[in-house]
């Protein structure tokens, strides 16, 4: 039935770790509720305004990197993990 | 005291996300599937990681459509939004005047994207349109289909002409719902007539101007259908915004993938906007 959708391994992946974040992130949030606060970040945020910023600058983070030089994605990845974590924690 | 929000009524939520699942989520994934494959057909694909990807970041064809969208995207804010502002300040407060206001404006944004780009491309004609007849009988050189600032200058009217309105009408009812006590008060302190602009409706604007802004942003940046009933996309390339180029590559070309990596890129600079515009609305929410 969705063979049209052509899933490729990488893919399942990658939705899967989104999926992943998203839950944990309700479960935490169910758990202990967070309230808007200000960070670096010029705005006050809460914890899935910030998930949606890390996860967007992620994504240009990678074009960026693409476009720009050969270097492998990993690096990518890695660059973009950390700024989720600092975001998350002091954005 | 620390209340726990109920939170039931998420679940009311439900079958908007199993819609929206259906007309979003799923063809999105699918799209990211593609992008990361070149398909030939049914059951005959490979996987070539993000290939694609950086193809079409270093693609000058792409870069160039990409920067003639952003130039077209701020012409129309840099026009429609200040225009449609003078107009709306223009128009008649009430009576039978105000309505036929209304209404000539709202006459072009009835009329579906194809007619007004074949009333354009009719109306620009030399030989049987009256606007570039008369362009021609006055002697300006003026040739839509040959010329490349000709072809934008009648993009961009064409555009202009479409949707101000929709600006004006933002704005008009933004101003009519100043109370009519601040104009009093304005008088009291014998302010001038920018002063009034400046800081009673300039102010008590920026929220539908915000949304007009939004609005005319997406709309324009997404724009196909009149410049390709227009001009086609010439003369050249010259007129060949995103969309225009994504559905060459994708339905003309049958590039699937390259097509897909690229409708991802797009996707992406338009959310950021979006996000960007939401934000700036919110906060403007919160200043209140």
């Amino acid at each position: 039935m969705i063979a049209w959708m052509n899933w490729t391994p990488t893919v399942a992946v990658f939705f899967a770790v989104i999926a992943g974040i998203l839950a944990v992130m309700t479960v935490y949030e169910i758990v202990s509720p967070c309230t808007e606060r200000k960070g670096f970040l010029p705005i006050a945020t809460t914890r899935g305004d910030r998930l949606f910023i890390g996860l967007l600058s992620a994504a240009y983070i990678h074009l960026a990197f693409l476009a720009a030089s050969d270097i492998t994605l990993w690096v990518a990845l890695a660059v973009s993990v950390v700024w989720l974590a600092v975001l998350l924690r002091w954005g | 005291m620390n209340k726990v929000p109920n939170n039931r009524a998420w679940w009311l939520v439900l079958p908007v996300f199993i819609l929206v699942a259906f007309s979003a989520l799923i063809p999105l994934m699918t799209v990211v599937n593609y992008s990361v494959q070149d398909i030939f057909g049914p059951g005959n694909a490979y996987y070539v990681g993000t290939e694609w990807f950086k193809e079409v970041l270093n693609d000058e064809r792409l870069q160039d459509s990409l920067l003639r969208q952003f130039a077209f995207s701020g012409a129309v804010l840099a026009i429609q939004i200040p225009l449609g502002i003078s107009v709306a300040l223009m128009m008649p407060k009430s009576g039978i005047k105000a309505s036929l206001c209304l209404i000539l404006l709202a006459i072009p944004l009835l009329i579906p994207w194809n007619v007004v780009g074949t009333i354009w491309q009719i109306f620009g004609r030399g030989d049987i349109g009256l606007f570039g007849w008369g362009l021609n009988a006055l002697g300006l050189d003026y040739n839509y289909t040959g010329n490349t600032v000709d072809a934008w200058l009648t993009v961009l009217l064409m555009d202009v002409w479409h949707w101000t309105p929709l600006v004006a009408l933002l704005c008009y009812s933004g101003l009519r719902a100043i109370p009519e006590a601040f104009y009093q008060a304005a008088e009291i302190d014998r302010a001038s007539r920018w002063a009034v602009f400046r800081y009673i409706q300039l102010p008590r604007l920026k929220s539908v101007l915000v949304i007009a802004v939004l609005l005319r942003f997406m709309d324009s940046f997404m724009i196909y259908t009149e410049p390709f009933v227009l001009t086609g996309g010439g003369p050249g390339s010259s007129t060949t915004f995103l969309s225009q180029t994504l559905t060459t590559m994708a339905i003309g070309q049958f590039d699937i993938g390259r097509a897909a990596a690229f409708s991802l890129i797009y996707f992406l600079i338009v959310l950021l906007v979006s996000w960007l515009f939401f934000t700036a609305i919110t906060h403007l929410d919160k200043e209140k």
